[in-house]
């Protein structure tokens, strides 16, 4: 089944857009030096807003912990349960995580601490999402 | 009857004593029945009758009548949410007479509703927007304190109807904007059970230990609401939960199971905020207020990790310690929020009540706290025990400093209390006592 689509904002928009060229992309400080995401109006650490722009990051990350799906309540997502949800930790920025369903891992199965890549699924007309991928 | 924005909350750090510290009291509490679900036929069991029941039941406790009431504060937020679906919305269908012409008395109550309902004569206080059972009592402390009333009933109804809870609204949209555009497209709805079920994990890992060493936790909070009358449990002719049952149950959010979430349930609960000194004269003995504080933490990233909710929940123990002019070893009785099993061992080893400290709950659970034990812990039965009223962490509280908790009551000393509905990231927590310094 489709997972949700996204609606972009304002805010997300340059954030979706990367992503629909296929381009990790998150905020950074100037100031502080610390990646950022979800997008936000200003600095989580230093609350500057003028000092944000987006950085394109390489999209490395690690299995931080995941947890398996198997009675949501997202309509949309019910016919793929029982599916993983696992926390991915940015390499670039170890306090920077996402979450991925780790396509081609079968539930139960994810190897905890392994190194991920970054890919791109398409999830409706036009629009990629951020998933990520076990590095063999 | 509303009223100006008004800067209530302690939710900073540093703030010192609470400058009010015991010149306000709890000083009644009542309890409607807790059913699974409203039958939508029942007029006398409607979320406003049980929350007009709850509130005669406060008063008949408290030894007040109508006309001295001068404040009512009441949640006027669906408990459901925008994602509440069929399970907490009466619309579309036909309404019925008066007062149940519209969703307020079906699936919402607030203070206008209640005291017009209630022929309150004398009400001169009745905010709206009024926040969750996490934060009201806060509210009406700081009220109380302030002089905006000195009578007044808090009130907090919990709606359920046939449905599936939680699986409509917002959850069953195809797209996701807002904060939903970071978490729906994976399948995280965004609740508590997500937010800390990651953490759960990281702490299992980085201290060691199974999910199901929560299992103690879960058993004897079940055991402990079979000793509530008025809980959903125990008037619902629940068995106790065994270690079998709790291990064999079906998972919902693998390692999370169906018995470390509590159960929707529709009631309402509402208590009698008064001054000390008008508590005094009342018919029972004041549980005096020593504290209030909230906490509205924001994450860093898309899932707060461990050391966040370590962060978080060590920050709101210390305001609250330090508003209380209290310490760890000072506390007797503590009744922290459970309404996914994998919460509370995080306010636990926050608040260190019992000495116990980071990464000790899980053999803290495998020792004896058994309300007749040592260590009572909760000895409320939460929500777990109790349904999701979300109010059981007040109630017991307050009953043990009264040493009216019948077979719940602990052993051990029993004249300081701490209590909340909160998670790591927002909330607020309660300190009661029995004397008021």
């Amino acid at each position: 089944m489709p997972k949700i689509i996204p609606a972009p904002d304002d805010l997300s928009k340059p954030f979706w857009d990367a992503v629909n060229e296929k381009r990790l992309s998150v905020q950074n400080c100037t100031a502080c030096d610390r990646l950022q995401y979800p997008p936000r109006q200003t600095c989580f650490a230093c609350g500057s807003a003028e000092m944000l722009e987006w950085k394109d990051v390489e999209g490395k990350g690690h299995i931080s912990t995941y947890i398996v799906i198997e009675d949501g309540r997202l309509n949309r997502r019910m016919p793929d349960q029982p599916y993983n949800l696992a926390l991915i930790t940015l390499d670039e920025d170890t306090s920077v995580n996402f979450y991925s369903n780790l396509p081609g891992v079968p539930p139960y199965e994810v190897p905890v601490g392994a190194a991920v890549q970054v890919i791109f699924e398409e999830v409706g007309p036009d629009q990629l999402i951020h998933e990520w991928q076990v590095v063999d | 009857m509303a009223t100006q924005p008004y800067k209530w909350r302690r939710d900073t750090d540093g703030l010192g004593v609470w400058e009010h510290r015991g010149k306000v009291a709890v000083a009644g509490f009542g309890h409607s029945p807790v059913n699974r679900r409203w039958d939508e036929t029942s007029m006398d069991q409607t979320l406003g009758a049980y929350s007009m029941l709850a509130c005669e039941l406060a008063m008949e406790d408290a030894g007040v009548t109508p006309d001295q009431i001068d404040g009512v504060i009441c949640c006027d937020s669906h408990i459901a949410g925008s994602s509440g679906g069929t399970a907490s919305n009466w619309a579309p269908r036909p309404y019925f007479e008066p007062p149940y012409d519209s969703e307020w008395g079906l699936t919402l109550v607030n203070g206008d509703w209640l005291v017009k309902q209630l022929k309150l004569p004398n009400v001169k206080y009745a905010p709206s927007n009024v926040p969750t059972i996490g934060e009201m009592l806060g509210l009406a402390a700081q009220s109380i304190a302030d002089g905006k009333c000195t009578t007044c009933l808090v009130i907090y109804p919990t709606g359920n109807m046939e449905g599936r809870y939680r699986r409509g609204g917002e959850n069953a949209q195809d797209h996701a904007d807002g904060a939903r555009q970071w978490t729906f497209p994976w399948g995280n709805h965004g609740g508590n059970d997500f937010i800390n079920i990651f953490p759960h994990n990281q702490y299992c890992l980085k201290y060691g230990g199974t999910h199901d060493d929560v299992a103690p936790f879960v058993i004897n909070q079940h055991r402990n609401g079979l000793l509530t009358p008025w809980g959903y449990n125990a008037s619902s002719g629940m068995v106790q939960l065994t270690e079998d049952d709790y291990v064999n149950s079906r998972y919902i959010l693998n390692p999370l199971r169906i018995f470390d979430c509590d159960r929707p349930v529709n009631a309402s609960a509402a208590y009698l905020v008064t001054t000390a000194e008008r508590a005094r004269d009342m018919k029972q003995p004041p549980v005096y207020v020593l504290n209030h504080s909230q906490h509205n933490f924001t994450q860093r990233t898309t899932q707060p990790d461990l050391d966040e909710i370590e962060e978080w929940t060590d920050r709101a123990a210390t305001r609250m310690y330090e508003g209380a002019g209290l310490g760890p070893a000072d506390v007797d009785i503590f009744n922290p929020y459970d309404g996914y099993s994998i919460m509370s061992q995080f306010f636990l080893e926050a608040f260190q009540w019992h000495g116990v400290k980071r990464g000790d709950s899980f053999a803290f659970y495998a020792d004896d706290i058994r309300v007749e034990g040592p260590h009572p812990f909760s000895s409320s039965g939460g929500n777990l025990g109790n349904g999701r009223t979300r109010t059981a962490m007040y109630t017991d509280s307050i009953e043990q400093l009264r040493g009216t908790a019948g077979p719940r009551q602990v052993t051990i000393r029993a004249e300081t209390a701490l209590a909340a509905f909160t998670t790591p990231s927002s909330g607020g927590w309660m300190m009661f006592g029995k004397h008021p310094s």
